[in-house]
């Protein structure tokens, strides 16, 4: 099996400040986040809710999207349709350069991030300016996102500070304050603004009933996107879609509690296509699949598709705690990330990530849509390992299917006992292996003592006292 | 009552101290033991590392062997390979379209139970006439936690234990990082785990770690061991068929 994600792992866990940096913040979000639910008496019923939302508009999803196509024509929007990353990012830089302007804002957005927008839109020439704040930091420091609503969580304020002083003209004397930093790129940000004559924003919920487009954030500068440039053009994952308005109710419910531990988040962005000298006049939706109707396609696999994004996931996993976003190398790390990834890709990517958990289940006891995500990892471990090529083959699955063979009858089962005890005699001592093991093994005894067959066996004991 | 008793195949093959265990406390509470001896594993470690066709095989074992029994339950000393039979066997008969095995498994499953939620939910004991003079802290494994759900069970036994002094664990409810073959192949990264578990386990000053499943207490202990850090993991089966004579 390749195993990108343990030595991707490896590189992150020998960095002792990033692993401080992580498990301060997801311990603090955690505790507030079960504060914030624990607030609710109806919270199981909220997420059952969520969840039945979900379920039924993927088994309809073909009407939904039509439906919001429909309604967002009706309002004055254009829709566009993308079947890949390409494709989507394609349509984004035509719509741009037909207005004329080089360079455009961004909302935070996660599908934009997936389909390497800016990087693509770079390329024709476009610069694209994330706003948000964390955004910010990545971009000017040329840097990934490890998170997937605080993308800059790996970072500390004294981090901040220097790609700041770096990046940012008139900034020399900059301290760590976090208001003084809040400040430079509050200055800085506001001249983009000002000036931006199209933006670009990604979608929470998409109501197909009225065609309206939601955009849930903290800091405000969503709102200034949507709300100032000529132009608004929103990338959305077609799972993304709402049936009816009044279904926004059950989910901005869920997922500020979940994601920020807040009972409301601080600015909730809803626009409906064009309003005449209200917003921008020109409005734009990008629907984009990217690999998602194939995950439909798969029954136990098909729930991935419900995430809403909350991140209440990635906060309570104890592999994230350790090795934080960059290890999981896509734009959803985490235990959402780990089945998400390699389905969106159609197992051309991060299938290793299936086998990132200790499928410990705190992440499902947390999702607010109620998805079952260690279920999940253990059916795409299984469709892996039979179509991906490198995985569920050679030596594992050798000793897999052997040791099922020793297994499947007691006596057989037995003599191997018998041969594993023989076997480790040399090795132990008071029944346990303290040296370092070759093999698959060697992973169990670099840091653990083994425990040597005993004798006599529990079957063996039961026999004699008889 | 009639009990047959599920070993493991970890438990049978490297931790047989709490099958023992197992048997002396319910033979103690007045009950019949049986011990199948056709038995072997759950199949939980092929399901997990994503060989299904092995893991059906060894399900379709346990069905098996222990659907015969005439017995009234079949009590198993872990957590996790309890859950396999309760939450995973009904799916992989489904996916393998087999009609039969769900029925058998539909009369056979509500009969199979982890030993503490034997104990304190099925006959109703907390006071098990255990001793054990020591400071124990207790460990709440992820599959009885979140997957059995046998919530308090163990704390209310260990609170019955006479001489025992029970100190909380710090972050109990966070992965010991076992995980089955995830300790193996992202060995790093239960390594990490299991340094924040083994270093909250020595803050509480306990003498002994305890928990529901030899799995992860094979790991725990493992750590503890090579640390040189004087606790010890016991499965709780042994803390309870602990008396003042023994």
């Amino acid at each position: 099996m390749r195993n990108e994600f343990a030595q991707s792992a490896r590189d992150e866990l020998a960095n002792p400040q990033l692993r401080a940096n992580i498990r301060n913040a997801t311990h603090t979000i955690r505790e507030r986040r079960a504060q914030a639910v624990a607030e609710l008496p109806d919270w199981e019923q909220l997420r059952e809710a969520g969840r039945r939302i979900k379920e039924r508009t993927m088994r309809h999803l073909a009407e939904h999207l039509e439906q919001l196509e429909r309604s967002v024509t009706a309002a004055g929007g254009v829709v566009h349709w993308a079947a890949d990353a390409a494709q989507a990012s394609r349509i984004v830089g035509d719509v741009i350069l037909a207005t004329g302007e080089r360079e455009v804002v961004k909302v935070k957005s996660l599908a934009t991030d997936e389909i390497a927008l800016n990087a693509a839109l770079l390329a024709r020439g476009i610069q694209a300016q994330e706003t948000d704040l964390a955004e910010l930091i990545i971009q000017l420091g040329h840097d990934s996102q490890s998170h997937i609503l605080v993308p800059a969580i790996h970072r500390n304020r004294g981090e901040i500070r220097e790609i700041f002083r770096r990046e940012l003209p008139g900034t020399e004397q900059l301290t760590d304050d976090p208001a003084e930093l809040a400040e430079a790129a509050r200055r800085f940000l506001r001249a983009k603004f000002l000036a931006a004559k199209v933006a670009v924003s990604g979608a929470n919920f998409g109501v197909a009933e009225t065609g309206t487009i939601c955009v849930v954030e903290s800091e405000g500068n969503g709102r200034m996107c949507t709300t100032l440039p000529e132009v608004l053009i929103t990338v959305m994952g077609i799972e993304k879609v709402l049936p009816r308005f009044a279904d926004l109710e059950v989910m901005l419910a869920l997922l500020p509690r979940s994601s920020t531990a807040e009972r409301m988040n601080p600015y909730t962005s809803l626009w409906t296509g064009v309003q005449a000298g209200d917003g921008p006049q020109g409005f734009h939706l990008v629907l984009l699949d990217g690999g998602r109707t194939n995950v439909i396609a798969d029954a136990i696999g098909r729930q991935t598709l419900y995430c809403i994004r909350c991140s209440a996931c990635l906060n309570i996993c104890p592999v994230y705690e350790r090795t934080g976003g960059h290890a999981y190398q896509s734009t959803y790390p985490g235990p959402i990330g780990a089945i998400l990834t390699p389905q969106l890709s159609g197992f051309t990517r991060g299938n290793s990530l299936p086998w990132a958990s200790s499928l410990c289940g705190a992440c499902y006891e947390v999702c607010p849509v109620k998805i079952d995500i260690p279920s999940v990892l253990i059916h795409l471990r299984g469709r892996i390992n039979r179509e991906v090529d490198g995985y569920g083959e050679g030596a594992e699955r050798f000793a897999m299917g052997l040791l099922a063979r020793v297994l499947a009858r007691a006596g057989r089962y037995e003599r191997a006992q018998r041969l594993g005890r023989a076997l480790s005699k040399p090795l132990e001592r008071h029944g346990w292996i303290s040296r370092r093991l070759p093999g698959a093994l060697g992973g169990w005894t670099e840091v653990r003592d083994l425990p040597a067959p005993a004798t006599p066996s529990f079957r063996e004991w039961w026999r004699g006292r008889r | 009552m009639r009990i047959a008793l599920f070993a493991t195949c970890v438990g049978d093959t490297l931790f047989p101290r709490a099958g023992i265990a197992t048997v002396a406390l319910l033979e103690r509470l007045g009950h019949e033991v049986s011990f199948p001896e056709a038995q072997t594993c759950c199949g939980q470690m092929h399901l997990n590392s994503g060989y299904e066709p092995p893991a059906l095989r060894l399900a379709r074992k346990f069905v098996d062997v222990f659907a015969t029994e005439e017995v009234d339950a079949i009590v198993a000393p872990s957590g996790s390979c309890v859950a396999m039979v309760r939450d995973q066997y009904a799916g992989l008969a489904q996916r393998a379209g087999d009609a039969g095995l769900r029925a058998t498994l539909a009369e056979l499953v509500p009969r199979v139970f982890e030993l503490s939620e034997f104990l304190v939910t099925e006959l109703g004991i907390v006071d098990v006439g255990a001793y054990y003079p020591h400071r124990v802290t207790y460990h709440p494994t992820c599959h009885s936690l979140r997957l059995l759900r046998v919530g308090d069970a163990p704390l209310r036994l260990l609170a019955e234990v006479r001489g025992l002094e029970l100190v909380p664990l710090p972050e109990a409810e966070s992965c010991c990082g076992f995980g089955g073959t995830f300790a193996i192949k992202n060995a790093d990264v239960s390594a990490a785990m299991l340094t924040d578990k083994m270093r909250a386990i020595l803050d509480t000053g306990a003498e002994v770690c305890t928990a529901v499943d030899s799995s992860c207490l094979m790991h725990i202990g493992g750590g503890l061991r090579r640390e040189r850090a004087g606790v010890k993991a016991v499965h709780l089966a042994e803390i309870l068929a602990s008396t003042e004579i023994a």
